[in-house]
């Protein structure tokens, strides 16, 4: 029985670190194309700015889509060559 | 003990690799060897170069805030995971010059140019790349034109944005150039690329109104898609009339290609700039992975010479001798000044901690650089006589392959028509003479080392796929590149009207945008036209650009490390300055006044104007509308090279008179922003959390 309960308690890590590689993963690609961990903004807004009101999703993702390519400072955000 | 021994090991296997590739000459040496010898001297440089810069030179500091954790907001300064950064920002720095420059260098053999990649990334590329990112990350991630603009002066910063300016231009038409070269007379190629703008604008109103946010999902679609439209690409470029239909003149692609340009630059983000990245970006990383694990499954002989004979300058592919042409061939993969745009643009933002800087900036710089050797090793594994049919100008081969065939035996590289005339089959075209530009020398090698891993039937798919990703990545560039020159333009424009500065005002966008697009194209436009293939005029004047860049950003290190008080280590950055700073003004100069007709502009316009008079038609000219166009092009290549060399010349003495201000000066007078230090039991905790 208690062989068992160690079994699963070790697989269980290997799939929570399998799991937050996958997610590593996941945020990388996404940076990539420039946009950014939407969690982690919202645990920003809610922990420093409360008083305000955050972004949905959908107007983050517009955000970060219209940030990454060139803006009004002429701004290179990735090598052309 | 034990580490030195290992140390030890790895510096012996580098050395022994280096020794098989330099001294075998005659036989074959199997490619990889060349990674053995990059991959450990990437090793050793990271681990003690790049900590000696890190530790001593940088002087990193983990106590001391990043600007993502002083300024976090969420959305632009956000301190991000260690490797999360590194992937967006290698992802950032690598693009698609890595992939050309080292191809058009192996003319002169696989030598030189591994040489070259690897001491001038170990030296000069990933250490302009880390302290312009350590640069940006103490000035809360300015910009370098900013940066420039603090530590040298207002006038050193405007002269560095009017460079920014010249080098899109031509790096955008050199760009257009190597996709028209790689599509011409190519109806498959053709097509798939067209079919890529309505994909792109179908994952746009995706991402847009149906399932927002959802990339992966959309770049799944998008993928099979691509892979559909390369498959049926082929049935369509055999049809009886699309195919000829399709199959199109450089003339016609060039001037397609400038009307995408200004459509795509004008239409909202979403719609087509942005699906597209996802692909061209995703792309990328994948075909790097592939070719990677192509190379070291397959693991081919490297075909060409160690040396050629075309080091003297005489090479079909580009005009002039290894020093200083080589230098500014490889550019991308060594050094290339571009990536302190990057490097001084979103990862400082994001930096979680100063010792990543190591890591990020030097490490990812690596990586680059051995996307380059991979581009080399294509090139490389091709039969020498093919690789030369590929790359030289029809004036110097003509346009057949008995032609080409002899004329390559004369250079003493054996080829016959029939070998001509299978790998063009091999790969589904008509012909492969004259694909300058580089990409289709890299398609087709690899496609030969992914068909050697697979079937070699899946040989014209691979080439098609590799030809796709890098046209794909290349519209991604000129579509956000244009717009990087409407906003400079814009800028420029509003000095003297200031309603033309507004970049809301529709008028002011459209006109800034035909200004950009008209540029830039006028600039492809001729080197496509240009009898002797283009790619030998617009390629060098990339290269300068680009090192000229580096040589700006190297200088603004020397710069900050007298400010800093660091004199002492000022040789990291001053020895790698003084050295591109000599290749791009020799280069700069040979290309205008050196007597040689195939090297310097000034001296092939006198030739023609000299014909011109006595009214004769010099080959391959066909009339004299033609050779006045010939004139008119170098003056105006001449003009642009002496403009780079301007630049260069006064950042220098910018420089200069920062230095000696600097070191008159009895304190340290460098620009950083506040320091602003991890409270100590912050500092702990962290600590903990890291173990």
């Amino acid at each position: 029985m208690s062989k068992k309960r160690t079994y699963s308690a070790v697989s269980n890590r290997y799939f929570a670190a399998g799991k937050s590689v996958l997610l590593r993963a996941v945020q990388t690609a996404r940076l990539m194309v420039g946009v950014g961990d939407y969690q982690q903004y919202l645990e920003h807004m809610q922990s420093h700015h409360p008083d305000e009101t955050a972004m949905s999703d959908i107007e983050y993702f517009r955000y970060c889509q219209d940030s990454r390519y060139p803006g009004k400072d002429g701004s290179l955000k990735r090598c052309p060559c | 003990m034990k580490q030195a021994i290992i140390w030890i090991l790895i510096a012996a296997l580098g050395a022994f690799a280096f020794a098989t590739l330099a001294l075998s000459q005659g036989e074959s040496v199997n490619a990889l060897w060349l990674i053995v010898a990059a991959v450990s001297t990437y090793a050793i440089a990271y681990r003690f170069y790049s900590k000696f810069i890190a530790e001593r030179v940088m002087e990193l500091n983990d106590r001391r805030l990043t600007p993502a954790e002083r300024h976090n907001d969420g959305l632009d300064y956000v301190p991000t995971h260690k490797w999360v950064l590194f992937g967006h920002h290698f992802a950032a720095i690598a693009g698609a010059g890595p992939l050309v420059g080292p191809v058009l260098a192996a003319q002169m053999g696989y030598l030189p140019g591994t040489l070259w990649i690897l001491v001038g990334v170990v030296l000069a590329g990933a250490v302009q790349d880390a302290m312009i990112l350590f640069a940006s990350t103490r000035r809360d991630g300015r910009s370098l034109g900013e940066m420039m603009r603090i530590e040298m002066g207002n006038t050193a910063g405007m002269i560095g944005m009017l460079g920014i300016l010249a080098i899109v231009i031509i790096l955008l038409a050199v760009l257009g150039m190597v996709v028209v070269k790689a599509l011409v007379g190519s109806p498959w190629g053709v097509f798939t690329l067209l079919a890529t703008v309505p994909i792109a604008v179908l994952m746009g109103v995706y991402t847009r109104w149906w399932r927002p946010g959802k990339i992966g999902e959309v770049s799944v679609i998008g993928f099979i898609l691509l892979m559909l439209s390369l498959y049926y690409g082929s049935v369509i470029a055999q049809h009886q009339d699309w195919g000829q239909w399709l199959s199109l003149k450089a003339e016609t692609l060039a001037i397609g290609l400038i009307v995408y340009g200004f459509i795509a630059a004008v239409l909202p983000v979403w719609l087509l700039l942005a699906p597209r990245d996802y692909l061209s970006t995703f792309l990328k990383i994948g075909t790097i992975l592939a070719l990677a694990i192509g190379i070291v499954l397959v693991a081919p002989p490297l075909k060409m010479l160690a040396i050629t004979r075309f080091i003297d300058g005489a090479g079909p592919v580009f005009a002039g001798s290894l020093f200083p042409f080589l230098f500014i061939t490889i550019a991308c993969g060594s050094v290339s000044g571009f990536h302190a745009l990057v490097a001084s643009g979103t990862t400082p933002k994001m930096l979680e901690m100063e010792s990543h800087i190591r890591t990020i900036g030097y490490g990812a710089m690596l990586m680059e650089s051995f996307v380059a050797v991979m581009a080399l090793i294509a090139a490389c594994v091709l039969e020498p006589g093919i690789y030369f049919a590929l790359n030289s100008p029809a004036a110097v081969i003509g346009k057949t392959v008995e032609e080409a065939a002899q004329v390559i035996n004369a250079w003493g590289f054996l080829v016959t028509p029939e070998m001509l005339t299978q790998i063009a089959k091999d790969v589904g075209e008509t012909s492969i003479l004259s694909r300058t530009g580089g990409a289709p020398t890299f398609a087709v090698g690899m496609a030969k080392i992914l068909a050697d891993m697979s079937s070699s039937s899946m040989m014209a798919f691979w080439y098609h796929f590799a030809i796709l990703f890098e046209a794909l990545f290349i519209l991604t560039t000129i579509d956000a590149g244009t717009r990087v020159c409407r906003f400079l333009i814009q800028d420029l424009l509003g000095t003297a009207v200031p309603a033309l500065a507004n970049t809301r005002s529709w008028v002011a966008n459209v006109l800034a945008t035909a200004l950009a697009v008209g540029a830039w194209g006028w600039f492809l436009y001729q080197g496509v036209t240009d009898i002797f293939g283009g790619i030998n005029s617009l390629w060098a004047l990339f290269g300068i650009a680009n090192q000229m860049l580096a040589g700006m950003a190297l200088m603004l290190v020397v710069v900050i490390l007298v400010r800093m008080k660091k004199t002492r280590f000022v040789w990291v950055a001053a020895i790698p300055a003084v050295w591109i700073l000599s290749i791009t003004m020799t280069a700069g100069w040979q290309k205008i006044f050196s007597g040689d007709v195939k090297i310097g502009f000034l001296a092939h316009a006198q030739k023609f104007s000299d014909a011109l008079q006595r009214e004769e038609v010099l080959a391959p000219a066909k009339n004299l509308q033609q050779m006045q166009r010939v004139v008119f092009n170098d003056y105006v290549d001449a003009v642009m090279a002496g403009i780079f060399i301007v630049v260069v010349i006064s950042i220098f003495f910018f420089a200069l008179r920062a230095i000696v201000q600097a070191l008159r000066h009895p304190a340290v007078t460098v620009n950083e922003s506040l320091v602003v230090w991890r409270p100590d039991h912050a500092w702990r905790e962290e600590a903990l959390w890291h173990e």
